[in-house]
């Protein structure tokens, strides 16, 4: 499903600022999988969705999806296939434009001239009304009056309307108190089981990280240091994770909103 | 003063009021939805007078408004690949162009800084001929912009719900969305300032020809009087439809020319315009600002008020 080879990428290279964010990062998912991603701040996480969305390209390396080599494609064409939530719930829908218009934005198809048609407004009803926060009644008020986790829920909706190939998720809960937390999470497993969606997410909560998906990626300074899934993943627990991770970097883990969570 | 002539300043108010609003609805669409003010609008405005008028002069009254309106889709084309594609800032980009569109101006008039049409036939001239015997006879002017800004409020209701014009909102809107979706903000930017321009070339255009002349200083000032009315409209019809916001911007428009023309009735010089025009958008736009500092600097005040007792 998504190959990545030999990823690297040094920011500011030859300056005081040098940064090398991926050193030679290869992964391989198969169709289906949901991977969760963990690892201490800066240790090239966001990173790599940056790579794989296309926000800039690797210095070395190559990226397949599905089959296609997208290495050198930009950002707005992978995106068709790619869907991506962030920490910010601001960052994934306009505030200005009514809730009908930010998904029918995110439906796409249709010619560029082309209205949103009676048939698709009662689609976007019917797909509000699985959120179960009243958001279909309000399909004509501006996204701007939404809560923040009212808007990441409608960010994950628009993101999956059209099932992409890959979803990203890049702690797309941190920002929310714990109970809008938990049900974005809830909401976003039934959206991949239900769409078979090949997932990856990024969470400092190692317990979720455990408990979600069937794949298990630990990173640390800019390469994936543990890559657990089937049998070795089974029956983990979180202090099996932080002993791992002592063992593997030679130094605790000091990501304070990982340990506390 | 007499009825009729108070008549007179309101009808040359309107008349003047609705040809430029047609920057204002072109205003209203870079710099509202696509969040990009666009400074080559001055430029632009002179350049659909210019080719308007050479079109007209030339002996095609009716070519002379898609002939406008193509020339500033081709000014609003190129500030838009400046900014896009060549990184330059977008006021740089505008500010750039409008220079450049002086040269390309007096170039388009012939070597000259004016340009008289007063034997032109242009669409007033052939309006003012259809109207001789009705009722409407003597509103050529009126008539005209009337139907150019209505056909231009529809296009803008039903173009801004298109799939294309939710697209150019979002652009302006929420540019983070935008980058990681599948929409491409350099190609929602770009036909948004060439619709744009599109409008800002027919306003010079039906400016110049009602007033039967063009002289190469026509759109100075222009993007500042057009933002002074999208203000002045947004504070009176700022919310609601895109149909309803496009109306308050040509009842802004409006507004300002009858405050202008009441303004020189109470012997304010003519020149004084531009003065008028900045005051009222450094108000529009410093007074929201204020509005929300407001609390905090009343605290400062009174925690000053306490130091001092």
């Amino acid at each position: 499903m998504l190959t990545l080879q030999n990823i690297s990428k040094t920011f500011n290279p030859g300056t005081v600022n040098e940064k090398t964010a991926l050193r030679d990062v290869s992964l391989h998912l198969d169709p289906g999988d949901f991977v969760t991603i963990i690892g201490a701040n800066g240790a090239g996480k966001s990173t790599l969705f940056n790579a794989i969305a296309g926000s800039f390209y690797p210095d070395s390396g190559s990226i397949v999806l599905d089959g296609r080599d997208i290495t050198y494609q930009p950002e707005y064409k992978r995106a068709r296939s790619i869907g991506r939530l962030f920490q910010d719930p601001m960052r994934g829908s306009a505030p200005a434009m009514t809730i009908e218009e930010n998904l029918a934005l995110a439906a796409g198809g249709g010619g560029w001239l082309s209205h949103v048609s009676k048939a698709e407004k009662t689609a976007f009803r019917d797909k509000l009304a699985l959120l179960d926060m009243g958001l279909e009644d309000r399909v004509r008020q501006p996204v701007g009056l939404l809560s923040g986790g009212q808007r990441q829920a409608l960010t994950l909706l628009m993101a999956t309307m059209v099932p992409p190939k890959l979803l990203l998720l890049d702690e797309h809960t941190a920002a929310l108190d714990p109970g809008t937390a938990e049900k974005v999470l809830t909401l976003t497993e039934s959206i991949v089981r239900e769409n078979h969606l090949t997932c990856l997410m990024i969470t400092h909560n190692m317990s979720s990280a455990l408990a979600l998906g069937n794949r298990t990626l630990m990173m640390d300074a800019g390469h994936i240091l543990l890559d657990l899934k089937g049998e070795a993943r089974q029956g983990l627990t979180v202090n099996d994770l932080l002993r791992m991770f002592k063992e593997n970097v030679g130094k605790a883990l000091d990501n304070d909103r990982m340990l506390l969570s | 003063m007499s009825l009729s002539a108070i008549w007179g300043l309101v009808q040359t108010a309107l008349e003047l009021g609705l040809t430029c609003s047609l920057t204002v609805l072109a205003l209203f669409l870079s710099y509202s939805m696509l969040n990009v003010c666009d400074l080559s609008t001055d430029g632009c405005f002179t350049l659909g007078a210019a080719v308007g008028a050479v079109v007209a002069i030339s002996g095609h009254p009716y070519l002379s408004i898609p002939a406008a309106m193509g020339a500033g889709v081709l000014s609003g084309f190129v500030t838009a690949v400046l900014q896009t594609k060549m990184g330059i800032d977008s006021l740089l980009a505008g500010i750039i162009v409008n220079t450049g569109l002086y040269s390309i101006n007096i170039a388009v008039m012939g070597k000259s800084s004016l340009l008289n049409m007063n034997r032109t036939e242009t669409v007033f001239t052939d309006m003012k001929d259809l109207l001789k015997d009705t009722p409407l006879a003597g509103f050529q002017d009126l008539v005209i912009v009337i139907i150019a800004v209505a056909l231009v409020i529809v296009f803008l209701a039903l173009f801004l719900r298109t799939r294309l014009g939710l697209a150019i909102r979002a652009t302006g809107n929420n540019p983070d969305m935008v980058r990681s979706s599948s929409i491409n903000p350099v190609f929602t930017t770009i036909v948004g300032l060439c619709v744009a321009n599109a409008f800002t070339g027919l306003s010079g255009c039906l400016l110049a020809q009602s007033q039967k002349s063009v002289n190469i200083d026509i759109g100075s000032g222009m993007v500042t009087i057009a933002l002074a009315s999208l203000l002045i409209g947004q504070t009176f019809m700022g919310r609601g439809s895109i149909a309803k916001r496009a109306v308050g911007m040509v009842v802004g428009s409006v507004i300002f020319r009858l405050v202008y023309t009441i303004a020189l009735r109470l012997n304010m010089p003519a020149f004084m315009l531009k003065l008028v025009s900045s005051v009222i958008v450094v108000i529009a736009i410093a007074g929201p600002y204020f509005k929300t500092q407001a609390p905090m600097l009343k605290r400062r005040l009174a925690g000053s008020r306490k130091e001092a007792d």
